[in-house]
């Protein structure tokens, strides 16, 4: 494999390997901006991985008070998943649960699109007979009654069948902490990045998978080949410096924002420089047969 | 921008059915053509060019000058376009309207947005009885768009309403909102006896209340409710001072009672 080096950072010239997803968005308001946080956190918690969670989901900016329909603060979080389907059956729990649910909350659609999915118009039955329908213009909204007054949710939200998800950053270090303190750089970096999402604990993921396993019905497993403990007994993707490897995986609305989201990253690391962070940027795929997006690390550099 | 103007010789010796001088219907037409049209409403036939001047423009953008209030049915089933009326109008104004804007610089008649359902009307001065109602034997009045009222209005005002959203920032008659299905209705100014008169369905906002509430409206207390803010933001852009009124946490009356009992009345606290 051919390498490049930018200001002391060793890039792989290879391509991280995406797929065509569905996705939608949500915006979601409360009194204050600490509420429609917790709403969102609690809304996108366990959402990480399809494989696990039936969707991707996360936070995707704060949006000021003087721009939301009710001008309360407020929070758009993205949906990720593989069929529409899911993403109706996603966002409709997750809704229910974690947004209906919290103090104050507000949930408006987050995306326009020609295609819709339910949001308040399946909700609405929570009301049970006592929801209130209201247009406004083109905006169709629900009013349900709820314990701290009323839950108002806009009736649909908008689906892009455009979406992609599995963008990623393979973060190769020295140690365990410089390693973070990249990742973690490059997460930052990635939030600014509008119409993305990084689903992972705080951005980041540090066991990443390979489709697959020795044991028969498990999909997934450690990707060993990037095992620091496993590097002298298996054919390994590690050079013998290396002892952390930190993963960065991007949902994008469209394929641009992906690559937006992935130059971001590899310039906030390159930035950081090899010393304090990452000696080397990778990223995964799967020989490019699977997926049909493909953003080759050469293409991002700053 | 260059208006097709009708200028009004003088008031007619007869109401007259101005429901073809609409844009829909005046394009592609010459001036002869439009000269022709018929608008009596009795036995006497009277064409176009007996009462109006006609200078002739864009047919999208229609003016009636030194307009009367036997003018009825102006803006009937307008598909989008613009109408301005300079003076009152008769009756039926804007019925069944479905886009464009209706503005008259002046009164209405009785009847006004009858059966509308969509596009924006405003009218300058007051509004005669039953604002956005329905014709005899419809089932439903106003069902779209937006009424602009900066003067009083009649009895009933949204009588039978189905969608859409009237504002009115002078005083309202008797049985304002009655019978309503959904929709919503503000009134800046003091509304009659007996507003949301056996109301299902929807929304009346009152600023400075009424005479006389009827008593099968229930006082369900005092709130501060995100559905205020996003009324207030929708017709902000309309009526700044009907906007105003939603600063407020705001007292919500359940009712009518006495029929379905899913609507709701606003006042001030």
């Amino acid at each position: 494999m051919q390498e490049m080096t930018v200001k002391g950072v060793r890039i792989d010239d290879t391509f991280a390997e995406a797929f065509g997803m569905r996705a939608t968005a949500v915006l979601i308001t409360a009194d204050s901006i600490r509420w429609a946080r917790q709403a969102a956190l609690t809304m996108t918690g366990f959402a990480t991985s399809v494989i696990g969670c039936g969707c991707e989901a996360g936070v995707a900016g704060e949006v000021a008070a003087e721009q939301t329909p009710d001008r309360r603060p407020g929070v758009r979080v993205l949906l990720f998943a593989v069929s529409t389907a899911e993403l109706q059956k996603q966002l409709q729990a997750r809704v229910a649960q974690c947004v209906l649910t919290s103090p104050g909350s507000a949930c408006y659609a987050g995306l326009d699109g020609e295609e819709t999915l339910r949001l308040g118009n399946a909700l609405r039955y929570f009301g049970d007979g006592w929801q209130i329908s209201k247009r406004f213009g083109s905006k169709h909204y629900w009013r349900i009654p709820v314990m701290d007054g009323e839950f108002l949710c806009e009736a649909t939200t908008g689906l892009t069948k455009q979406a992609v998800g599995g963008g990623n950053l393979l973060i190769v270090g020295r140690t365990t902490q410089t390693t973070l303190a990249a990742a973690e750089v490059a997460s930052a970096a990635i939030a600014k990045v509008p119409d993305v999402i990084a689903p992972f604990p705080g951005g980041i993921v540090r066991s990443g998978s390979k489709v697959g396993s020795k044991y028969k019905g498990v999909p997934a497993s450690t990707n060993h080949a990037y095992c620091p403990t496993l590097r002298g007994a298996v054919v390994t993707a590690l050079d013998p410096g290396a002892a952390c490897v930190l993963e960065i995986v991007i949902d994008g609305l469209t394929s641009n924002a992906v690559a937006a989201a992935m130059a971001a990253g590899v310039a906030a690391i390159i930035e950081l420089g090899p010393e304090r962070g990452a000696m080397r940027i990778s990223a995964g795929n799967y020989g490019g047969k699977l997926g049909p997006h493909h953003y080759h690390l050469r293409n991002l550099l700053p | 921008m260059n208006p097709l103007v009708l200028t009004l010789r003088e008031r007619p010796d007869q109401r007259l059915d101005l429901a073809s001088l609409v844009p829909h219907r005046l394009a592609g037409m010459t001036v002869a053509e439009i000269e022709k049209i018929e608008l009596q409403t009795t036995r006497r036939r009277v064409v176009l060019a007996d009462v109006f001047r006609l200078r002739m423009g864009e047919a999208a953008h229609i003016r009636i000058e030194a307009s009367s209030n036997r003018l009825d049915r102006i803006g009937h089933e307008m598909a989008g376009g613009e109408i301005v009326v300079e003076g009152d109008v008769g009756a039926w104004a804007g019925r069944l309207m479905a886009d464009g804007h209706l503005t008259i610089h002046g009164s209405a008649g009785p009847w006004a947005a009858s059966g509308m359902k969509g596009g924006t009307m405003e009218i300058l001065g007051d509004a005669g009885d039953r604002l956005g109602g329905p014709a005899a034997g419809e089932t439903a009045g106003m069902r779209g768009g937006i009424v602009l009222v900066r003067g009083r209005v009649g009895e009933r005002a949204g009588d039978r309403m189905r969608r859409g959203t009237i504002v009115v920032e002078g005083a309202a008659g008797p049985y304002a909102g009655s019978r309503m299905i959904a929709g919503t209705l503000v009134v800046v100014g003091r509304t009659g006896p007996l507003p949301g008169y056996l109301m299902r369905r929807g929304t009346i906002v009152l600023d400075e209340g009424s005479d006389c509430m009827s008593p099968t409206f229930i006082d369900c207390g005092v709130h501060d409710l995100v559905t205020a803010r996003l009324t207030a933001g929708f017709i902000a852009p309309y009526s700044a001072r009907a906007a105003r009124l939603f600063s407020t946490p705001l007292r919500r009356f359940a009712g009518d009672m006495a029929a379905l009992g899913k609507g709701e009345i606003f006042t001030r606290p």
